[in-house]
């Protein structure tokens, strides 16, 4: 009963409630069939959100008004000149992932120095970087559809041992991410920002730096995220990134990170970015039009907030 | 001498950038100077404003409502089948939207909930509700709307007279009132206020609820300019109205806004699209001139606010 309630307190424990629940209720609808494909296709599209949730949760971390609203269009530039740079051969597929990595670097440092020299708030800073880096795929994209390298698109779409490729390099990265917050001064560093920026400038914390660092490091799993995206559907496409914005946003709110900044965690995410697969593909199965479909995620992502929310008493 | 005060020092900055743009807009377009030519530039703003001053609302209790422009879109799609064909069912659904709107800020308040998060769980909500009543783009504008965007008063374009009339209003509203310091109180410290005496809970209902009313209002304008309306139509006055508000020298948190300042800013931000495709820039390139265009406006007011402080010192 101890140990029951002490992981009740831990915030992610509802998101992975409520995924078990949505996957039951999905797989009772088909009798069972489903179950397989259903969970390879979750775990397929929960790693995408995981990885730019990842970033997006150490952002959020740095404490209230923090923000990263370039996500999508991060992702379809580094999606974009990476594919363009990559031209179909297989030759070049590091090249590519490092081409990518470099746009999120610069577009981390791009929207830091904006932050910082300009002094607007991470969401109008991030915005406005946003519009930028969107011109520019629009310039270079150009309407083409350039394809993967075959190797690589084999790797996005493939699994190993029946879990997803992708799944795999979103859990190594959460991994990663993992050890980075609990078992790292940076991570430490980070909550103490979110707690109280000038308690930590005042305990001698390189605030500047560690804030740099974070909105470098959620630029760079967005590009990595973008770079596999277009790889898995076989091309850059203008609107790939559009729906990540809310998601990497939904995915760690409802994983339990708080909004507040100062209190983050990993698994919560993971079992958001399932959740919020799952109740689609669950509204799905049951024949739901467009409409009620949207209604329903809505309400039920507002149900588990209300259920999951209110932080107890004395918690912050 | 006297010095203006600081808050019309705020206001400086944004009427400034609108002046400079809108003087560039004639330098390159002088068929712009004229009735019909200002009236083109603005019409779109009338919406605009009306989404900046909901905005302003959530934000002066220090929420943020990133469910706006579905909001507006689900509005613009009532008022382009029901308002139209049932007009007493259409007014009915609008006033329970609003009424959800009071409710979403208490619920946020007695369940301690970030803003954010309930307001993106109901932007999904309206879009459905949205895509339910126009799957596909529709509907028609009753004609009393369509008949008061498209009138000609002498003089003045009814895009300016409407603005003005905004930002009048919403300045009476919030800057004027006793409500408005109570709202504003409750962004800049709630709990202060608590201990006065007042209900927090119904200050928020409030301030949520004449948000949702602005937002009806916004969508209703939409539809009188564009006829038709479609599920989609108003997606991207979630960032507009964010950015209208900080253009304006609203602040996030602390309660610290300006209605004019946010008409103003969505001003702004509408003619910044007009003037860029007078500029002849490649389409591939015009929203990234308008994201440089809010950075350089910002860039302004660090440069005003040091002056400002510098004066202080001195």
């Amino acid at each position: 009963m101890i140990a029951l309630r002490a992981l009740g307190r831990k915030p992610w424990i509802w998101s992975f409630f409520a995924t078990i629940i949505v996957w039951f209720v999905t797989v009772l609808f088909t009798g069972g069939a489903s179950s397989l494909g259903l969970s390879q296709a979750a775990l397929t599209f929960a790693a995408f959100s995981v990885i730019v949730g990842i970033g997006q949760m150490f952002v959020i971390t740095l404490g209230p008004g923090n923000i990263d609203l370039s996500v999508p269009a991060t992702m379809t530039l580094a999606g974009t000149l990476a594919l363009k740079l990559m031209n179909v051969e297989d030759g070049m597929i590091v090249p590519g992932l490092l081409v990518s990595i470099l746009i999120g670097l610069g577009i981390g440092i791009g929207n830091y120095a904006l932050i910082k020299l300009l002094r607007i708030p991470p969401i109008i800073a991030t915005l406005s970087m946003s519009f930028i880096i969107q011109s520019t795929a629009i310039w270079s994209n150009r309407g083409l559809r350039i394809k993967p390298p075959e190797q690589l698109a084999d790797f996005a779409t493939s699994g190993f041992l029946g879990i997803p490729n992708v799944a795999i390099v979103a859990l190594l990265l959460s991994v990663l991410a993992w050890v980075l917050l609990e078992r790292s001064i940076y991570g430490r560093w980070i909550s103490a920002i979110g707690q109280s920026m000038f308690a930590a400038r005042m305990a001698g914390i390189p605030v500047d730096g560690t804030r740099l660092a974070t909105y470098v490091l959620c630029a760079i799993l967005s590009s990595i995220c973008g770079y596999l995206l277009a790889s898995f559907s076989g091309g850059a496409a203008l609107n790939m990134g559009t729906e990540y914005l809310l998601m990497s946003i939904a995915v760690v709110i409802i994983g339990g990170t708080a909004v507040a900044g100062g209190d983050s965690n990993v698994p919560g995410i993971w079992g958001a970015s399932l959740f919020m697969f799952l109740v689609v593909s669950m509204l799905n199965t049951y024949g739901f039009g467009a409409g009620p479909r949207l209604v329903l995620t809505g309400l039920i992502i507002i149900a588990v907030i209300l259920v999951a929310g209110g932080r107890p008493v004395g918690g912050r | 001498m006297i010095r203006p005060s600081s808050s019309t020092l705020r206001l400086l900055i944004p009427a400034l950038s609108l002046a400079v743009l809108l003087v560039a807009v004639f330098y390159l377009q002088p068929r712009a100077m004229s009735y019909v030519g200002l009236n083109l530039l603005f019409n779109l703003a009338v919406p605009i404003a009306l989404a900046t001053i909901a905005q302003m609302m959530i934000m002066s209790v220090s929420d943020l409502d990133l469910s706006m422009g579905t909001f507006v879109s689900f509005t613009a799609c009532v008022a382009a089948t029901y308002l139209q064909s049932a007009p007493l069912l259409g007014i009915l659904i609008l006033v329970a939207a609003i009424a959800v709107y009071a409710v979403m800020g208490v619920i946020i308040y007695v369940r301690d909930l970030p803003s954010i998060v309930v307001t993106l769980g109901m932007s999904f909500v309206w879009g459905g509700f949205a895509v339910l009543l126009l799957p596909a783009p529709g509907g028609t504008a009753p004609d009393w709307i369509r008949w008061l965007m498209t009138s000609k008063p002498p003089l003045v374009p009814i895009a300016i007279v409407a603005s003005v009339v905004i930002a009048l209003i919403s300045h009476l509203i919030v800057m004027r009132s006793s409500f408005g310091v109570l709202i504003r109180g409750v962004g800049g410290n709630q709990r202060s206020l608590e201990r006065a005496g007042w209900s927090v809970v119904a200050l928020r209902a409030a301030a949520y609820g004449l948000a949702g009313l602005f937002a009806v209002l916004s969508g209703i304008a939409l539809v009188g300019l564009t006829t038709s309306a479609d599920a989609n139509i108003a997606l991207r006055y979630t960032l507009l109205s964010i950015a209208g508000v900080i253009l304006g020298g609203g602040e996030f948190i602390g309660g610290r806004v300006s209605p004019i300042g946010a008409v103003v800013g969505a001003l702004t931000l509408t003619l910044a699209g007009s003037f860029l495709s007078f500029l002849r820039i490649s389409p591939d390139w015009q929203i990234g001139a308008q994201g440089a265009i809010l950075i350089i406006v910002l860039a302004l007011r660090l440069l005003l606010n040091r002056v400002e402080k510098r004066e202080k010192q001195s």
